[in-house]
């Protein structure tokens, strides 16, 4: 038990690589903060643009969301960080780690979003057209609060997966979180940074977890 | 950026040959962990459902908190404590068992909550109309629930599998030997990135064919509303 407590909950080590850690937190919750709505905007534009229902342009979007969703996000960020330099292009850690992220993340916000819009039944945009609203309006006041409400669930769950998806940062070396964690393991040679790490993950999610499982049983309950 | 240096960057046939049969032996790596991962993660994830449809308070609380904890981590995280956490007190384990211990981990959770919502969605007349006939409570799980509910979790099931199986990626973090770690460690030998490109050609004829199958599936077991 003594043992337990000297290299999982060191308080020593913790209250030296506390700062590092508190550095990584922020780095964490600013590639959140732009890989989220960046995703959002762009799987939105990916649904808004199927449900204009152009055979060729399906196909298209088809493909791209097919593609992106079958790799693994770790392929496409080493892929993307290992391959790029090779084109002559030279991006910061940051923009190459958000675009492999983006690529991925806006596939599924659109496969969502499509499913939402497609749930909508088509005779309400009948009605708000005859009311003589014009299209865009009927998409943004009619068809859409109904699309993001019935898959509202989805939504957020997939918001809680692209935040965990950040954690692979780390593997090229992005100062975030688990990174910072595992660094600062190697150097205390104690176990206690990683744990520290793994509870903050826990606190900074749990919330987000119990909100998934609330509108979960709710839209199980409304069938 | 001329055509050539593209095609000796990423598509170069002579590191090509030197690395395909890595990628390959890779492949089978990650399909047996990935079969290793669903095998497990789906028995423990429809155990514990059933263990909380008995309702016994102190277990079923148990579940939830195993559930929402692993359902927040991200799995890396836990292959990370798992792998180098617990040596510091003596339980080392190898890469490929952290690595499936932690993913089988995650899919539990995730599939324990899907179980559990199909058991839910039963009407609780069906339970006892059953218990009336004579059943077990055990038999009327598994006789009249299960089959009913196991319907409606077929897509969201589907999807998680197909998440949880791409994760075995993550187990080249700490070098097991799948596709992604012979990829990324060819392309540093050879100073070239075409065995990512096979790497990345790999995953798609492994996965493409599970995407198409669970756009299947979604349409197949649409839910009705």
């Amino acid at each position: 038990m003594e043992q337990i407590l000297q290299v999982f909950f060191n308080v020593a080590i913790l209250e030296r690589t506390w700062p590092f850690l508190l550095r990584g937190v922020e780095m964490t919750v600013a590639l959140s903060l732009v890989i989220v709505p960046v995703g959002v905007a762009s799987g939105l534009a990916i649904a808004m643009l199927y449900h204009l229902h152009l055979k060729w342009l399906n196909r298209v979007l088809i493909a791209y969301v097919d593609f992106f969703r079958a790799f693994p996000p770790l392929v496409l960020l080493l892929f993307i960080y290992g391959g790029l330099p090779f084109l002559g292009l030279d991006l910061p850690l940051f923009g190459t780690v958000a675009l492999a992220f983006l690529l991925n993340t806006s596939s599924y916000y659109g496969e969502i979003f499509r499913a939402g819009l497609e749930s909508v039944p088509a005779v309400q945009a009948e009605a708000a057209r005859s009311t003589g609203l014009s299209r865009g309006q009927t998409m943004l006041w009619v068809i859409l609060p109904q699309a993001t409400r019935n898959v509202l669930p989805d939504l957020v769950s997939n918001t809680l997966e692209v935040i965990k998806l950040t954690t692979l940062a780390s593997v090229v070396g992005f100062t975030e979180l688990l990174n910072n964690a595992r660094n600062a393991q190697a150097l205390t040679y104690n176990a206690t940074p990683i744990v520290a790490a793994a509870l903050i993950y826990l606190v900074l999610l749990w919330p987000l977890v119990r909100l998934v499982s609330r509108l979960e049983h709710k839209s199980i309950a409304v069938r | 950026m001329e055509l050539s240096r593209l095609v000796f960057s990423f598509f170069n046939a002579e590191v090509a040959s030197r690395y395909w049969l890595d990628i390959v032996h890779g492949m089978w790596v990650t399909t047996y962990l990935g079969i290793a991962v669903i095998a497990a993660g789906l028995a423990a994830g429809l155990a514990l459902a059933m263990l909380r449809s008995f309702h016994f308070r102190p277990a079923s609380f148990l579940i939830v908190v195993f559930a929402d904890a692993f359902r927040a981590l991200p799995p890396l995280v836990v292959i990370i404590v798992l792998f180098f956490a617990f040596p510091y007190v003596g339980l080392a384990m190898s890469a490929f068992t952290a690595t499936w211990l932690a993913l089988s981990m995650v899919l539990a959770a995730f599939a324990e909550e899907i179980f559990w919502a199909g058991i839910l969605s039963v009407p609780k007349g069906q339970t006892e109309a059953s218990r009336s006939t004579g059943m077990s409570r055990l038999q009327t799980l598994a006789f009249v629930i299960i089959p009913q509910a196991v319907r409606l979790t077929i897509p969201p099931l589907t999807n998680r599998m197909i998440a949880i199986t791409k994760g075995t990626a993550l187990g080249s973090v700490v070098a097991v030997h799948e596709i992604i770690y012979h990829a990324s460690s060819g392309a540093s030998e050879a100073g070239n990135p075409t065995p990512l490109t096979l790497g990345a050609l790999a995953y798609l004829v492994l996965f493409l064919p599970v995407v198409l199958f669970s756009r299947w599936i979604e349409t197949r077991f649409a839910w009705k509303r």
